[in-house]
């Protein structure tokens, strides 16, 4: 399978923070990869310069064969990224189906489809289409955020921490979607519940202080007691 | 009843020019995050630049036009050269457009000289219509009109329209906005077209209803702007109107009554809202 994403040496400085110290990673197409590590390692930060909201100061990060690091956001996204933030990102006083509306790209066949599809997946969002995402519950957010990152044709998207804060149950829902969206397209997910990473991802790179520190396949780390212990605090 | 009615439609007049003005400072605050001081230069740039094509060509409607181009004109270059360095700074926001609101007045008197200028409606808006003991003057009537007709047509840019969406979007959550694949610099510079153009609307309508022009006249209504916008709630464009219309109002009827308190009465609202209401009467917490 083909490098989707490479971040080579990246490094990055929010203010006079060095956040980012030597990030290195590949992302193949097809599959999900899943960034993993404590609280403040980097993992938000890493998505954050992938989509240019904190451009990298060093090292580069590159989309399709192409160099994206130097690139405003909105060209990022326009090249085929879709966006999940750790905070959902959604507008409050649009409703449902104006969040959805902005988020549409091209009003196509294809699009058409994905609607429908996402509606299948996420019945709330049909039940709550009039209503604005800032009464959503927890959970109705996270799907709304999903939805819109996913009605566009991305080849790649980047969730962060979809089960923060949410219930065991829409953990669930939540899971089962982003299943469903790996046949059609490629995951980076940042991911502090071990099980639902290791279920839905296919390998994986372990940030710390900065830096990525492991990497491989998602089987090999499930069994590698001390490294989940070293890095993840799981006994 | 005469008075009454008479003191309620020049409230109601004085509300819509303070709201073309407030509307755009409120849209510019909240999408872009700047605090922009030189908004009523743009006002004041619109009633001189409107009042020589008027001049000029002897219709108002094209006079009228001729100020808006001027504010969308002034609005991009502002955007562009002045405000774009000194996004995400307050203080440098606020010194560099007071610096531009004294630079734009200055250049009034530069290009149109230092004294004050008459101007007076077209002749189609001149008089008024008497209803029984009512007297309804023509002109306030037509900046009623204009002022509701401009609230009415960017409400539905804003609640209808796909680049309405988006700059609604981009007052909630801009980085969200650009997420999607939007350049929220073509939304800023945009809106703040809209303003700048809607400030020079309110400039040239303001000519004939006070009779007279001077270039201190952006600095002297931008203070009622900036009143309208604490009160209305930052970012809140129903919330102007609304605002713009009660201070329009206790205006008028104050300068009657307490004439010494007339202006006073504006900051004592603005005093008990930010202490009732801080973010406004019409805006969102937090």
């Amino acid at each position: 399978m083909s490098d989707l994403l490479t971040l080579n040496g990246v490094e990055t400085h929010i203010g006079q923070y060095h956040i980012l110290q030597g990030i290195s990673l590949e992302v193949k197409q097809g599959e999900v990869t899943v960034l993993l590590g404590r609280n403040g390692a980097g993992k938000t930060t890493t998505l954050r310069t992938i989509m240019g909201f904190s451009p990298a100061t060093k090292g580069s990060v590159m989309f399709k064969g192409d160099t994206i690091h130097t690139l405003p956001t909105y060209t990022i996204a326009k090249r085929g990224i879709g966006y999940v933030p750790e905070d959902q990102g959604i507008f409050a006083g649009l409703t449902v189906e104006e969040n959805m509306k902005v988020a549409i790209q091209k009003d196509n066949e294809e699009t058409a489809k994905r609607m429908n599809w996402i509606l299948e997946l996420f019945p709330d969002l049909k039940k709550f289409w009039k209503k604005p995402g800032g009464l959503l519950s927890g959970g109705q957010k996270q799907m709304l955020a999903i939805a819109r990152a996913y009605i566009n044709e991305n080849e790649l998207l980047l969730i962060d921490e979809p089960s923060k804060g949410l219930a065991p149950i829409v953990v669930e829902k939540v899971m089962e979607s982003i299943m469903q969206m790996k046949e059609q397209t490629t995951i980076v997910l940042v991911e502090q519940n071990f099980m639902m990473a290791s279920t839905i991802g296919d390998r994986f790179y372990i940030i710390d202080d900065g830096r990525t520190v492991s990497h491989g396949s998602m089987q090999e780390l499930k069994q590698d007691e001390e490294k989940k212990r070293k890095y993840l605090g799981i006994a | 009843m005469d008075l009454f009615f008479n003191l309620t439609l020049n409230g109601l007049a004085t509300g819509m020019l303070i709201f073309l003005l407030a509307a755009g400072l409120t849209l510019i605050f909240g999408l872009m995050d700047v605090l922009n001081f030189a908004h009523g230069g743009l006002f004041a740039w619109g009633a001189y630049s409107g009042l020589w094509v008027y001049s000029q060509t002897g219709s108002f409607l094209i006079g009228i036009a001729g100020a808006i181009l001027t504010g969308f004109l002034l609005g991009i270059i502002t955007e562009k050269w002045i405000i774009k360095p000194v996004y995400g700074n307050h203080v440098q926001q606020i010194l560099i457009t007071l610096g531009l609101m004294l630079v734009l007045s200055e250049m009034l008197k530069v290009v149109w000289g230092p004294n004050q200028l008459t101007a007076n409606p077209p002749d189609y808006l001149v008089g008024a219509w008497e209803v029984g003991d009512v007297i309804i003057i023509k002109y306030r009537v037509f900046i009623i009109f204009v002022g509701l007709l401009i609230f009415g047509g960017v409400q539905y840019l804003l609640k209808k329209t796909k680049i309405g969406l988006v700059v609604r979007a981009g007052v909630m959550n801009k980085e969200m906005v650009q997420a999607l694949g939007i350049n929220i610099q073509k939304v800023f510079m945009f809106v703040f077209m809209i303003g700048s153009g809607m400030a020079a609307l309110g400039g040239v309508l303001l000519g004939p209803y006070s009779g007279v022009i001077h270039a201190g006249m952006g600095m002297e209504f931008a203070i009622l702007a900036f009143i309208v916008v604490v009160i209305g709630g930052m970012g809140n464009f129903k919330g102007s109107i609304l605002a713009a219309i009660l201070v329009g109002l206790s205006g008028s009827f104050m300068a009657y009554y307490v004439p010494d308190l007339s202006l006073a009465v504006n900051m004592l609202l603005m005093a008990v809202v930010l202490l009732v209401r801080p973010q406004g009467l019409f805006g969102a917490k937090g």
